[in-house]
């Protein structure tokens, strides 16, 4: 299987304080990565870095093979890499479905037919689709602010879909979560990551669920890469016990 | 957002369009002079609505913007160009001159920007009043004529009443189509979380950037037609009160809503004339009655009828939940 991402060497430095010290990975095609760590251990920093969001003070960040490091966040999703939030970031006062169609319209034309086409830019069957895919049908109509948390994260993840990106990076989408909409967030992210073949990294706490849902797990700790491997072989990994699990 | 019946809607809007329509005909000079200062102010105030109230931009430029328009209609219309081509000239003049003052939006945001902008408008009417070989100085440019539209003379004030009105009833329909696209939606997108909107392919620099050029050129027809109107203009109406009246407009109206400017507009214009019999102390009128409004409803008119809907359709909402949850009991 070939890397869709490739990431060495990543630094990031705030003052004297270094967030992400030399981390390197990669992470193959239709793999579910999981990225561990405790908190402050330079997880969500690494997010951002490769996503745009941050510009790295060293290091290279390959999509395909194509060096894509100091990229806009809006390029590089154009490019087929989306994310979803730690903290809630859906637009509050548009329904659910205007979230969507915003989550998808600028994959659909140019700027042109942006203005002057469909004002659902053609996204509307796509929306509905998705609703119905994380089960958020009876609230489509609804402002995403009337939303529950946990619906909001449904939301928020499904918004990560609508440009069929191909890799896409979950910043702890089980956090806050109740159990029983946990396996179903659980089901839908595995079923498009068969059914569409995407690829996903997931920042996640919530130890059953990255177990269970990723074939590959990495683990961060202050900065940089502790372990890297199946579940079952790092949750044995005395480092990370130490460093992390033991406590 | 505001859950009338369709047809009762359209009914509504028919009757005040034709009220716009016939009612003034029976107008004296002044009321049809303010009656077209409400239409040119409006269309001023649905630029800056576009650039403040969807995309979250603030300016103090937009009186600015409208003095590029009306210089430039009034330098063009008195040598001789027709005013629909001058139209265009201040279109095009504003919608780059705004381009370029987006510029600073994209490194600073809020109260930051506003003094950037506030500095612009300085600028633009320290240009009107010293460039005198363009704009005439002090002494600004008087004579200018109203246009002949397809061969119809508009001197007299209701034709060209007719004119402004139809001006509107133009940019209306384009903001509209403008809000309504998928450009609407980044712009609203800018305003509640560019974060987040980058992250979804939305190039927020090209946004920031429309959204002040077509804001700012809206601001260049609203002053492409008040030239012709007051037929005179010096730099005095075009200084930093006149955007810090068009903004008053947008707030109070209700920033965001698509109707807000026209609102705004309508109580800027027109209020102080109804405030008249008053006095001396209409100003202060105003001043209050402003600052209680935004107290009770920092979203304006339109936010407080906003707010009102939106607490009658949680009221539906929660008694259909009550009834079917009684409904699932009696199953049980």
């Amino acid at each position: 299987m070939s890397a869709v991402l490739e990431v060495s060497d990543i630094k990031k430095n705030f003052g004297g304080i270094s967030a992400v010290d030399g981390v390197s990975f990669d992470v193959r095609e239709g793999e579910i990565l999981g990225l561990i760590g405790p908190n402050g251990c330079g997880k969500s920093t690494l997010f951002n870095c490769i996503l745009g969001q941050l510009t790295p003070s060293g290091g290279e960040v390959k999509l395909d093979g194509k060096l894509v490091t100091g990229l806009r966040p809006s390029e590089l999703n154009k490019l087929g890499v989306s994310r979803t939030f730690q903290l809630l970031q859906v637009f509050p006062k548009l329904s659910v479905r205007e979230n969507l169609i915003l989550a998808g319209q600028e994959h659909q034309g140019n700027m042109a037919s942006r203005l002057v086409g469909r004002s659902d830019a053609g996204l509307t069957d796509t929306a509905n689709q998705m609703i119905g895919f994380f089960k958020l049908d009876h609230l489509a109509d609804e402002p995403a602010g009337g939303l529950s948390y946990g619906q909001q994260k449904l939301l928020d993840a499904a918004m990560a879909f609508m440009g069929g990106p191909r890799l896409v990076l979950l910043d702890e989408p089980a956090g806050g979560v109740n159990p029983s909409m946990l396996a179903d967030l659980k089901d839908r992210l595995v079923a498009i990551n068969r059914e569409k073949n995407a690829t996903f990294v997931v920042i996640e706490h919530n130890m059953e669920f990255v177990m269970s849902l990723c074939s590959r797990v990495m683990v961060m700790a202050e900065g940089k890469v502790l372990a890297m491997g199946r579940p079952d072989e790092v949750r044995k990994n005395p480092a990370v016990i130490e460093a992390y699990l033991g406590h | 957002m505001i859950s009338f019946g369709k047809p009762l809607k359209i009914a509504l809007g028919l009757i005040v369009i034709a009220g716009l329509i016939i009612v003034p005909m029976n107008f004296n000079r002044y009321g049809l002079f303010i009656l077209s200062q409400w239409a040119v102010m409006t269309i001023a105030a649905m630029g800056l609505n576009l650039t403040l109230g969807y995309a979250g931009q603030v300016s103090l430029a937009q009186g600015a913007f409208v003095g590029i328009g009306a210089y430039a209609a009034a330098v063009m219309t008195t040598h001789g160009w027709p005013l629909p081509a001058a139209i265009v000239v201040a279109i095009v003049l504003s919608f780059a001159v705004g381009w370029v003052l987006g510029y600073p939006a994209l490194r600073v945001q809020h109260h930051y920007l506003a003094f950037v902008t506030l500095a612009f408008s300085t600028l633009a009417f320290l240009v009107f009043r010293n460039e005198s070989w363009l704009t005439g100085g002090i002494y600004g440019i008087s004579n200018i004529p109203r246009p002949h539209i397809f061969g119809f003379a508009t001197n007299k004030p209701l034709p060209f009443y007719y004119v402004c009105l139809g001006s509107l009833a133009i940019v209306s329909l384009a903001v509209w189509w403008l809000i309504r696209s998928p450009w609407g939606r980044a712009f609203m997108a800018l305003r509640e979380n560019p974060l987040r909107a980058q992250s979804l392919g939305i190039d927020t620099r090209r946004y920031t950037l429309m959204a002040f050029a077509i804001g700012s050129a809206l601001g260049g027809i609203a002053g492409g037609l008040y030239a012709p109107l007051t037929q005179y203009i010096d730099p005095v109406p075009f200084n930093l009160s006149l955007s810090l009246d068009l903004l008053m407009m947008v707030i109070v109206g209700g920033a965001g809503f698509y109707f807000g400017p026209f609102l705004g507009a309508m109580i800027a214009v027109l209020l102080p004339e109804w405030l008249r019999f008053t006095e001396g102390y209409y100003l202060m009128l105003y001043a209050v009655a402003v600052m209680l409004l935004l107290i009770w409803s920092p979203t304006g008119i339109l936010g407080i009828l906003d707010r009102y809907l939106a607490e009658r359709r949680t009221k539906a909402a929660s008694a259909l939940r009550a009834v079917a949850k009684s409904r699932l009991e009696t199953v049980q």
